[in-house]
């Protein structure tokens, strides 16, 4: 069976009079990893929850395959959910865990055993079968959720912020598991996090959301190099945002000295602006007579986040390779070079 | 089908199944309970156990006889005129009030905690009623509440189910109420819907096994309330055992208080019943899991 699409259109839902989702319209192609991403509040997990028929909307459609499964009960929507709190019954053992969708499909005992014994395999969890929740740790757990979610051979799997509760080191390592399964098996994916470097590092779309609505959807290098509106661009990674003018015809912005063009400046011309640029874009270069002065210098292993601020007490960040960094130290002058690239103005 | 790689940094030993990081401390080095505490303990044992114990001497026809102990009273209970009757008339109205009890109860409170939270302060009020209302009103409320139903219902014992539901719903909700707390259900529930299945399939296999102990525990303290309940029973002139101790205690106090002692051990062995039946199978499990390493 080919993985079905995922589209959701002009989707609505409100708490209390407070827009959770406000028309959000999204398309999750087949076989592809979603992230939902965005700020407590803005909607994600609402959006997955209507998905997987845990929620209703008040207005427009979610559609599977191109068909509409507003009126299918969640029993019956055939999607695997993997929750951010560990879910699973404690009163069953791993294997019992993996089996029960299996056992509300009416699977024989002999052969729900044997799939359960298989997914438990593919998570690397085979020595645990026998084991209850309480015997196992919270990675241990979501990988057994993550078996559960798959078992049932979900049309789509829904994940929402999984890792949440997980230390670090665990959550980057179930992370790329996650992903590497997903590309195997080629199941459609929606997955809800906050957490930008994990959509980043996972998805093949990125959807930004902001306040129930859609702030764009792209690749994940797409988001980040190309963002459409100013709160993707500092809501993802780090910006700077510095003080220029923009030409009188709109195309062009002078700021630190360079003049740049002028990327999503609308109907606007002329006059003062904030220039976002990323740390990467920018440099510094000791120089007595500088327009900055480095502030900090922290270490981060490859690279070295400068921090200096300018004369009017804007700070500027700059993201340099350390074995270039001995020379910024706090205190020194230096002066800001910017990267000869397109940049957005606010 | 293949298995990836896992490159598992946590420790494959669960906390649980790893022996503890700091030494157990040995008998000598285990503080003992202070002096005050100790005496407290052993107040209430003996205002606990001194009439117990004198109760069951009684019965026995130590103090009384001055001839030793004998049985004789307890073997002969069987033998006393409506003591088989009352008694399992009595069993009958415990098991009724505690199957209506659940089958009411597991669900609605479920469904309370599930959709209806903000209305769980008004329920809990609703339920602690019994309480407060006198049971020659709860009496009197049932009967007329139920006065359409069949004679067969209102005219028997059976009426006593319909009270003592209502007499128990405090201890009911009390119970439930933790039970459900305990448990992470609201995400349990989506969980196992997610997975396909029904609300019933969901109740019964996720919800109920996992509140086993609170609902074991509701049903013995509802068990226990409809076998030992004299007021209602005796103010509907109905034969309950309590009614029947009550008039056999007129004419020999040995048999009254005989047959008092084995509603409370009965009630006991229900109870510890109700405890070994709370470690359940996850525990036995466990257990095993532990001594198999």
């Amino acid at each position: 069976m080919s993985a079905p699409s995922v589209e959701l259109v002009k989707l609505s839902r409100s708490f209390g009079g407070v827009a959770a989702l406000d028309g959000l319209d999204l398309t999750v192609e087949p076989g592809t990893l979603m992230c939902l991403l965005g700020p407590s509040g803005c909607g994600k997990t609402t959006a997955l929850r209507i998905i997987a028929g845990l929620e209703h909307s008040d207005g427009g459609e979610v559609r599977v395959g191109g068909q509409d499964v507003a009126r299918v009960p969640a029993n019956k929507r055939d999607m695997g959910m993997v929750f951010q709190s560990y879910s699973l019954f404690p009163n069953l053992d791993a294997r019992d865990n993996v089996a029960f969708g299996l056992r509300m499909r009416g699977w024989g005992a002999a052969k729900r055993r044997e799939r359960a014994g298989e997914l438990l395999e593919l998570v690397g969890l085979s020595a645990h079968a026998d084991k209850y929740t309480h015997q196992m740790s919270g990675g241990q757990q979501q990988r057994v959720a993550l078996a559960r979610a798959l078992a049932i051979e979900p049309r789509v799997l829904l994940l929402d912020e999984p890792l949440s509760a997980l230390d670090a080191v665990v959550r980057v390592q179930l992370r790329e598991e996650i992903r590497s399964l997903q590309t195997r098996l080629g199941i459609t994916t929606v997955f809800v996090t906050h957490d930008q470097e994990e959509a980043l590092s996972v998805a093949d779309q990125v959807a930004v959301m902001r306040a129930g609505r859609l702030e764009q959807c792209a690749a994940p290098a797409e988001v980040y190099a190309e963002p459409a509106t100013a709160f993707v661009a500092e809501f993802i990674g780090t910006m700077n945002r510095l003080p220029g003018t923009l030409s009188a015809d709109g195309q062009t912005v002078e700021v630190a000295g360079r003049r740049l063009v002028a990327r999503e400046a609308g109907s606007r011309s002329g006059g003062e602006v904030a220039v976002l640029i990323r740390p990467e874009a920018v440099r510094f270069e000791p120089a007595e007579d500088g327009a900055a002065t480095v502030r900090q210098a922290g270490f981060r292993g490859p690279i070295t986040r400068i921090t200096a601020v300018l004369e009017d007490g804007t700070e500027v960040l700059s993201d340099v390779p350390s074995a270039s960094a001995a020379d910024l130290v706090p205190g020194r002058r230096a002066a800001v070079v910017l990267e000869d690239a397109p940049v957005m103005v606010v | 089908m293949t298995a990836l790689v896992w490159a598992d940094s946590e420790n494959p030993d669960s906390p649980a199944v790893q022996s503890p990081a700091t030494p157990r401390p040995g008998r000598a080095q285990r503080r003992r309970p202070p002096v005050g505490r100790a005496l407290l303990l052993l107040v209430f044992a003996a205002y606990f156990f001194i009439p117990l114990y004198a109760a069951v001497d009684f019965t026995l026809g130590g103090s009384r006889r001055n001839m030793g102990h004998t049985l004789s009273v307890w073997t002969g209970l069987v033998h006393q005129e409506g003591f088989t009757t009352n008694l399992m008339t009595s069993l009958k109205i415990a098991g009724g009030t505690v199957l209506l009890l659940l089958v009411l109860m597991v669900p609605t409170m479920a469904w309370l905690h599930l959709r209806l939270p903000h209305l769980r302060r008004v329920v809990e009020g609703v339920c602690l009623l019994p309480m407060a209302i006198p049971a020659v009103v709860i009496a009197n409320g049932i009967i007329g509440a139920f006065k359409s139903w069949p004679q067969a219902i209102t005219g028997s014992s059976w009426i006593l189910i319909l009270e003592y539901v209502i007499l128990a719903l405090p201890f009911t909700y009390r119970s439930l109420d933790a039970g459900l707390s305990a448990i992470p259900l609201t995400t349990m529930v989506e969980a196992a819907r997610s997975l396909g299945a029904s609300w019933p399939v969901t109740l019964w296999r996720v919800v109920v096994p996992n509140i086993r102990t609170a609902i074991a525990s509701a049903g013995i303290l509802g068990a226990a309330l409809a076998l030992g309940e004299f007021t209602i029973a005796n103010l509907l002139l109905l034969n309950t055992f309590p009614v029947w101790t009550d008039q056999a205690g007129q004419q020999d106090g040995e048999v009254a208080t005989t047959a008092s002692m084995l509603i409370l051990f009965l009630s006991w062995l229900l109870l510890m019943l109700v405890s070994h039946l709370g470690r359940g199978r996850t525990a036995k499990k466990s257990l095993k899991l532990r001594r198999s390493k």
